[in-house]
């Protein structure tokens, strides 16, 4: 089936098999290899992105559902060559090691911060719930969003 | 000048080189390599933990229209490829042909057009089996009656793999009947998982016509691997290449060489194709390397004021099917016999005995240290039971205990040499960080309204940086490493090193290692490695190895350079070498600070025209092999505070501080980030993560619902502190940091879950302490 997703604001046209999942379009078909996959059952959370500005696990949503939504990926997070201050902020405060659960962790924290500009440690917590890091034991992604809350774009 | 802040050149804190590709998503990890013409490999797995094949028919299968080939054991075995040595050189089977002895063995392998056909295929594999009863017990594993598992191997009437055992059983067993207090517990550290964040998999590319192999596979030890796989392949090691770009996690998962690496390179070599194989989560956690998995009976021996004698115990160590751990080839408990700890005790001895079980294969993974984790929890275990026993404060029974700094080196009664250590001064850091009388008053205060709070110390030496040649090798391969570091002419340098990072960040602390011998800045060198091609040989990184042995190999070859730069500025200043003196980055000569070369001019003059001494080439350029006179012994005192809940039984980590040594700190920041990482490990192995089986042997932690891993939820932020003992033997006193605090958190952790629990009378609770469990134990259940 033809599935037109929006991608990074960029629109996008494949053939693909329906049951094609969302992580394997934006990867094996897009070539969007910062998006993750590491669990199948929506645990891990190394394949979120965007949806909408909703984080959505995209192991578990069908490329096919992604048609007349915006999605946003790791690589929709840098804008002409600027870097969101969740990029920054986890360079600055050491909230990766391996990289492989960070792209999920900063599009979360994107999210988090649209809602709630000033999220406390709590809420920070709570907002990557859903996700695991083998690396850093959070103490530092937490301080990374911190730093991203404290340096918003443009400030 | 750097753009990081105070500290120019050199040791310090450092952003990281490696992040600015992973925040844009740029990292490259083995299921990111597309090549053209790739094809997709999926693996047949047995649904049952023992049983014979009568048949498999892959007719069906083959008949997919997306199918290329599907490869069996009856296939490999034709070919000489059905069985493959394994690291600790037993014999495992790539693809199973007579039995299947655990359940996700790989049985067959499917080459498809895409990742999903690959799949759909396995479903028309029809494979009958005929069932065999399964050993799930390693503790019956060796009952006459227990099914034979290893039927392959010539000669083995049993289950048993090794006995082994290490100090001296008379003069412990004498000191034990001549003790005041005996305490014993049995204590059982349970089969748990690594589970990286990215799974394994491999990418195999064959050139027909140059004959060369390249293999892209998450592996911590290319080049272990490229030499395993020349001597399981046949294929010259000179035509293999093999590349771990970046790994997602590995936490010793990824040391071992997994039958789904060999098919997609067999498969590669039949369709003339490449072919990419990636495991799932399930896959991963289920046939992948396993940690722990030690049923000890343990003794401790001690006077009645609390002076600690001597520590005994027999363990029984089940090693899955095949006989797969990672470690020294002759050490076949790891370093286990590292279990005296930090005590100062008259007599020790261990008695381990390996058993093969319907299992998983593997042991030695999840930042283990070759078991000192096991080591260091049945001794920080069986000292608070003593104190338990004696009514003593844990922490004031540590400190009477401890080794003192003046008997370093110090030779425990196993034969390890611990390097270095003040011990006392970093436990009493820790307790005042931890405010511990402060916290013991709260204690008590809580107790009186019926709240359970558990206060848990622990302390532990590690013993990594394998190994010096002449006592540690990997199947007669040395536990050496290589550096080579080039400087350019304009001074910009490239060190090429044989460890493999992943996540550990090498890229940044081997430039500072550099920068802080020879004054070139971090961010004008860079670090090459994790390609066979362009790196020297090494064993790798595992076992907290890569700043014990290749940081020390990149300080000697910064050296060698730095001896060579003198003589180019001798000759460049028209003195004689004997005549210079090093200042960070700069040859000048003694007296005369005005008159000098920097590192950078003299890399433009060693290949320019400048005329050398004869003997001496031109370039900078060094490498060298660095063989550890000793291991290094990193140490750390930490203290946990837990609440249960009495409801539920649920127990939170409310506090943890953590007072590390790992000696000389190269870059503080990364050593945080890395206690950091070990301490949430130590929460989801003491409290929450165990790969369980029926009586049946099915696997009941085969996904990550059901193997469950700390999330931000289960962990507090945690309060890191440190001492600095430097190592004596390292060149720049550096110890290993990797897996310290997975070594040191699961005792303390516990220690502190049996603290909350004392009104109950429970001295001790086996991990996982889930509700259930520590619900048993207030009800005075085991």
């Amino acid at each position: 089936m033809q599935v037109t997703a929006s991608v990074n604001s960029r629109e996008y046209k494949r053939d693909v098999e329906p049951r094609t999942l969302l992580v394997h379009f934006l990867r094996d078909e897009l070539g969007l290899t910062g998006t993750h996959w590491g669990c199948d059952t929506s645990n891990c959370g190394t394949c979120v992105v965007l949806m909408d500005g909703e984080p959505v696990k995209s192991c578990t949503v069908l490329a096919a559902t992604a048609e007349g939504h915006e999605i946003v990926t790791v690589e929709g997070l840098e804008v002409d060559g600027v870097l969101d201050p969740v990029q920054q902020g986890f360079s600055e405060m050491h909230g990766l090691q391996c990289g492989f659960c960070t792209p999920g962790m900063m599009l979360t924290a994107r999210a988090l911060l649209e809602r709630n500009a000033d999220p406390s440690e709590a809420e920070i917590r709570e907002a990557i719930s859903g996700q695991i890091c083998r690396c850093t034991g959070y103490a530092t992604i937490v301080r990374s969003v911190r730093w991203a809350a404290e340096h918003r774009a443009g400030s | 000048m750097s753009a990081n802040g105070d500290r120019p050149i050199g040791f310090g804190r450092l952003r990281r080189k490696e992040d600015p590709r992973f925040i844009r998503g740029q990292g490259r990890f083995v299921d990111d390599v597309q090549l053209p013409g790739m094809l997709h490999g999926a693996v047949l797995r047995s649904p049952v933990a023992h049983a014979r094949i009568v048949s498999i028919d892959a007719s069906a299968a083959l008949q997919h229209p997306k199918v290329h080939a599907v490869i069996t054991g009856w296939d490999l075995e034709a070919r000489g490829l059905a069985w493959m040595r394994t690291i600790s050189d037993d014999a495992q089977a790539v693809l199973a042909t007579d039995k299947v002895r655990f359940q996700g063995q790989e049985v067959a392998f499917v080459i498809a057009d895409d990742r999903y056909s690959a799949r759909d295929a396995l479903e028309l594999i029809d494979v009958e089996y005929e069932l065999l009863p399964a050993v799930v017990d390693p503790r019956g594993a060796l009952d006459v009656d227990a099914p034979l598992i290893r039927d392959d191997k010539p000669g083995q009437m049993d289950n048993r793999i090794f006995d082994w055992e290490s100090g001296d059983r008379a003069a412990t067993d004498r000191v034990f009947e001549n003790a005041d207090v005996v305490v014993e517990q049995d204590l059982v550290f349970p089969r748990s998982h690594p589970a990286p964040m990215e799974t394994c998999g491999a990418v195999a590319q064959y050139d027909e016509v140059s004959g060369k192999l390249t293999v892209w596979c998450t592996t911590q030890a290319p080049h272990a691997h490229r030499t395993v796989y020349a001597l399981i392949t046949g294929l010259p090691e000179h035509k293999i290449r093999v590349i771990s770009p970046d790994v997602g996690g590995g936490f010793g998962n990824k040391v071992p060489v997994y039958p789904g690496y060999l098919c997609a390179i067999i498969g590669a070599i039949d369709t003339g194709r490449p072919v990419k194989w990636a495991e799932d989560r399930s896959e991963n956690l289920m046939s992948t390397a396993f940690a722990r998995d030690y049923a000890m009976r343990g003794a401790i021996a001690a006077t009645g004021d609390g002076r600690i004698l001597a520590v005994r115990v027999d363990v029984i160590a089940d090693h899955g099917a095949f006989n797969a751990t990672a470690q020294p080839t002759n050490y076949p408990a790891g370093f286990f016999h590292v279990f005296t700890g930090s005590y100062d005790i008259e007599a020790a001895h261990c008695h381990v005995t390996g058993v093969y079980t319907n299992k998983a294969p593997g042991g030695v993974a999840y930042a283990c240290s070759f078991r000192i984790a096991e080591a260091v929890y049945l001794v920080e275990r069986l000292v608070d039971c003593l104190a338990y026993e004696l009514g003593i404060d844990a922490a004031e029974l540590r400190l009477a205990n401890l080794i003192s700094p003046d008997q370093f080196p110090y030779q425990c009664k196993t034969g390890w040499v611990y390097d270095s250590g003040d011990y006392e001064r970093t436990l009493r850091k820790a307790l005042e960080i931890a405010d511990y009388g402060e916290l013991r008053r709260e204690q008590a205060k809580k107790r009186a309204r019926g709240e359970l709070m558990g206060i848990g110390v622990g302390f532990f030496t590690e013993a990594v940086g394998a190994g010096p040649r002449k006592h540690m090798n990997i199947l007669g391969l040395g536990m050496n490493d290589g550096a080579m570091l080039r400087v350019h002419p304009t001074g910009k340098a490239q060190l090429s090193i044989s460890v493999q990072t992943q996540g550990q960040g090498h890229e940044t602390t081997f430039a500072q290692i550099v920068a802080e011998e020879l004054g070139i800045p971090p961010e004008d060198i860079d670090v090459v490695h994790g390609d066979t091609d362009l790196t020297p040989y090494g064993l790798g990184t595992y076992g907290s190895r890569s700043t014990p042995v290749s940081g020390a190999a990149t300080a000697v070859v910064a050296r060698k350079v730095r001896e060579r730069a003198r003589i180019v500025a001798a000759a460049m200043l028209e003195a004689s070498p004997d005549d210079l003196e090093w200042e960070k980055g700069r040859w000048m000569v003694k007296g005369d600070p005005e008159k000098g070369a920097t590192i950078q001019e003299i890399a433009m003059a060693a290949r320019g025209s400048v005329e050398l001494p004869v003997g001496v080439e031109a370039g900078l350029d060094a490498e060298t092999v660095y063989d550890p006179p000793n291991l290094t012994f990193p140490y750390g005192a930490y203290i946990c505070v837990v609440e249960i809940d009495p409801g539920t039984a649920k127990v939170r980590v409310s506090r943890f501080v953590a007072v590390d040594d790992c000696g000389t700190r190269i870059n503080p920041m990364i050593i945080e980030g890395q206690v950091h990482g070990g301490l949430t490990d130590g929460v989801g192995i003491a409290l929450m993560e165990q790969i369980a089986f029926d009586e049946d042997g099915n696997c009941l932690g085969g996904s990550l619902m059901d193997y469950l891993i700390p999330t931000a939820l289960e962990v507090p932020d945690w309060e890191t502190d440190f001492t600095v003992t430097p190592s004596p033997h390292h060149p720049i006193g550096a110890k290993g940091i990797g897996e310290s605090a997975t070594v040191g958190s699961p005792p303390t952790i516990v220690n502190a879950v049996c603290d909350a629990l004392r009104p109950y009378g429970v001295r001790h609770v086996d991990m996982p302490c889930t509700p259930s469990r520590v619900w048993h134990a207030m009800r005075g259940g085991a």
